[in-house]
């Protein structure tokens, strides 16, 4: 329960860095908010950035595209996912 | 009947200085470019969260137009003609360098240096004609002649037109606002004269 909070701060934290959201606290973020359209309202762009930080952070290469709409749905999936299939 | 086009206001960014037709508005002593970009989107009070996501020559396309922009009611139809010598030549760098452990895809989009003129459309909503061209130096014919083309042919009824350099961290910005309403006349003596006042380094690559 508490690795699955580390993991979903370091996310939040990760993300605002990756991605620039130079006005975004961690806090600001929900664990279930969605991650795209109108939730942090991140874009194609930041879909390419958050799959380079599967690999770059977690060992994690996403090979089938389809998969990463589920994955990034909110901070909790992505959590969920990295929690099952990191290699590092 | 022929029809005169005037300067209407432009905007000049360069060694921290930011300055338009009427005064210096901004000035900073700070080297660091990420940080002098904020200091200045701060200054300008911009709530663009966008901005922060862009590389320099973005950033400085769209501080210039907003410095232009905000002061004047701006028509769709505002044609964007922009010219440097480094084209996207320091993101290309940074991009290069992230190719040797993971390439960026926000550093790969930026690198072309008409991604700032989509930049600048998006933002204020134009729907126009934009050009960038890259050259040695500061080409004023260049700039008058095409400028001048889109206004008389009445595809364009505002042009946003000028020079936005940025290489291995100095920048050299001067946009100017060119439309049919009286002020400074349109031509190549005056882009020349206000692009080289107080500039002691004009850009010059060859």
């Amino acid at each position: 329960m508490l690795k699955m909070k580390n993991l979903q701060a370091e996310l939040k934290e990760s993300i605002i860095e990756q991605l620039n959201l130079e006005d975004m606290k961690p806090g600001d973020i929900e664990n279930d908010e969605p991650l795209f359209g109108d939730g942090l309202g991140l874009d194609s762009i930041d879909a390419l950035e958050l799959i380079v930080l599967l690999e770059k952070d977690y060992g994690i290469k996403l090979t089938d595209p389809a998969q990463s709409r589920e994955i990034f749905g909110s901070i909790n999936s992505m959590a969920e996912f990295i929690e099952a299939n990191r290699t590092q | 009947m022929q029809q005169d086009f005037y300067i209407k206001n432009w905007v000049k960014i360069k060694n921290g200085k930011v300055s338009n037709s009427e005064k210096v508005i901004f000035n900073s002593s700070e080297t660091d470019l990420s940080i002098f970009f904020k200091a200045v989107y701060n200054f300008l009070e911009l709530k663009y969260p966008k901005f922060h996501k862009m590389d320099g020559l973005s950033k400085l396309g769209i501080l210039g137009a907003e410095i232009l922009f905000r002061e004047h009611k701006i028509s769709p139809d505002t044609a964007l003609i922009l010219s440097n010598n480094a084209s996207s030549l320091e993101t290309d760098r940074q991009f290069h360098e992230s190719i040797s452990s993971f390439a960026s895809p926000t550093l790969f989009v930026y690198t072309l240096p008409n991604i700032v003129l989509g930049e600048i459309s998006i933002k204020f909503k134009l729907q126009s004609e934009n050009a960038f061209f890259v050259s040695d130096s500061f080409n004023a014919e260049l700039l008058k002649n095409y400028s001048e083309s889109l206004l008389t042919s009445g595809k364009s009824s505002e042009v946003l037109c000028g020079w936005l350099d940025l290489e291995n961290g100095e920048y050299d910005v001067f946009l100017c606002l060119v439309s049919p309403e009286i002020n400074m006349p349109f031509s190549e003596e005056n882009l020349k004269k206000l692009y080289f006042a107080e500039n002691e380094k004009p850009t010059s690559r060859t």
